[in-house]
């Protein structure tokens, strides 16, 4: 499964993962809905590390799209937020 | 659904709405091959635009860098001259000027971050790219419309959320530099201004003016002395060795009560000061 952090690259993560991934994740998505900054922070930090430890680099010539997307780790809660609408962030 | 799957989702309707702008696959083809060589020269100069804030920030430190060297240079000097008031006028200055070259230092380090981060999407961009191209060209060369599309959709979506990425990391260093000029340019502005002379020492440096006018009339005693030194022995020598020629200097014109007449043509040491 591919997984790409924002800014920084595509992971090749195995499958075994994902279910691990989605808990964090949905820890992310209530810290968004609830504007909680602290809960935010630490639970796009594990996120993040639990993708990074788990994957390894794709090769850069690699065409594949990602399966999942997980913004930066210095990213905003304003920033995340508008990367979930369509006219956000994202430019073109 | 979770954040992960939701901004895939935004990322891949970017892309999806792009494939179905044009009704040639073929045509999507080359068209995403141009935007995508346009955003690699984009993500270029924001590298270079990054660099050059980069740049104009380590300008900035080595000047207060200079001051700092100044003033601890002032206090030393103050200090000598058993001025301990001017000392720490010139510490306190030193201080001021820290907590700036502090603050400059925390933003250079966060530009250099931006560009190291710019210039790697930048590889990574190219690297696609580059992929995208001898993808296309195989695509091409075989083209049968049924299986085609399948396989555009694959290497379009896939290079568009580089795009999408890169696009992003473009704005952000954008951001960042944008941030960084406005905060560099009121720097200048103040140091143009000569606000920040005053605190950081231009050049109306008042405690090197003061150390300035110890330092010279330090210097003024010292020539008096010499002065009286020479006179005295200048007037030995005279009543030694008779009338002083030209060679002895300036101590013979003082020394000598002739007027320029008196001194024979040739010999006469005013000749030079005149022309």
């Amino acid at each position: 499964m591919i997984v790409r952090i924002l800014g920084e690259g595509q992971l090749d993560v195995p499958e075994s993962v994902h279910a691990e991934l989605n808990e964090l994740d949905a820890a992310l998505e209530s810290a968004v809905d609830a504007s909680d900054e602290a809960s935010f922070r630490s639970a796009l930090t594990a996120l993040l590390a639990r993708v990074r430890q788990s994957g390894s680099p794709t090769d850069p010539d690699d065409l594949r799209p990602s399966e999942l997307i997980v913004p930066q780790e210095d990213a905003t809660m304003d920033e995340v937020r508008k990367l979930l609408t369509d006219d956000g962030l994202i430019p073109g | 659904m979770g954040v992960m799957k939701r901004v895939t989702m935004v990322f891949r309707a970017k892309a999806n709405k792009a494939l179905d702008r044009l009704e040639d696959p073929r045509e999507t083809l080359d068209y995403s091959y141009q935007t995508q060589l346009e955003l690699l020269q984009k993500v270029r100069r924001g590298v270079a635009d990054v660099a050059t804030s980069r740049k104009r920030v380590e300008l900035q430190i080595n000047q207060l860098q200079q001051q700092l060297d100044k003033f601890n240079r002032q206090a030393k000097d103050a200090l000598g001259a058993g001025r301990e008031d001017l000392a720490r006028e010139a510490l306190t200055r030193k201080a001021g000027v820290q907590t700036q070259l502090d603050d400059l230092q925390t933003q250079y380090e966060s530009l250099q971050a931006e560009e190291e981060k710019l210039s790697q999407a930048s590889q990574r961009l190219q690297a696609k790219v580059d992929a995208f191209r001898t993808r296309k060209e195989t695509i091409k060369a075989t083209y049968t419309a049924a299986e085609a599309q399948t396989r555009i959709n694959e290497a379009f979506s896939g290079i568009s959320e580089e795009m999408g990425d890169v696009g992003l990391a473009i704005q952000r260093a954008e951001d960042k530099t944008a941030q960084m000029r406005a905060r560099a340019g009121a720097l200048d502005e103040l140091m143009a201004s000569g606000a920040l002379d005053d605190m950081v020492g231009g050049p109306h440096d008042d405690i090197q003016a003061e150390l300035d006018r110890m330092g010279a009339s330090h210097g003024v005693d010292r020539e008096l002395e010499a002065m009286k030194a020479e006179l005295s022995g200048g007037t030995t020598r005279q009543i030694e060795s008779g009338p002083a020629t030209s060679s002895d200097g300036a101590s013979d014109q003082t020394a000598t009560p002739l007027p320029p007449s008196a001194v024979p043509a040739g010999d006469a040491p005013q000749a030079g000061d005149q022309e």
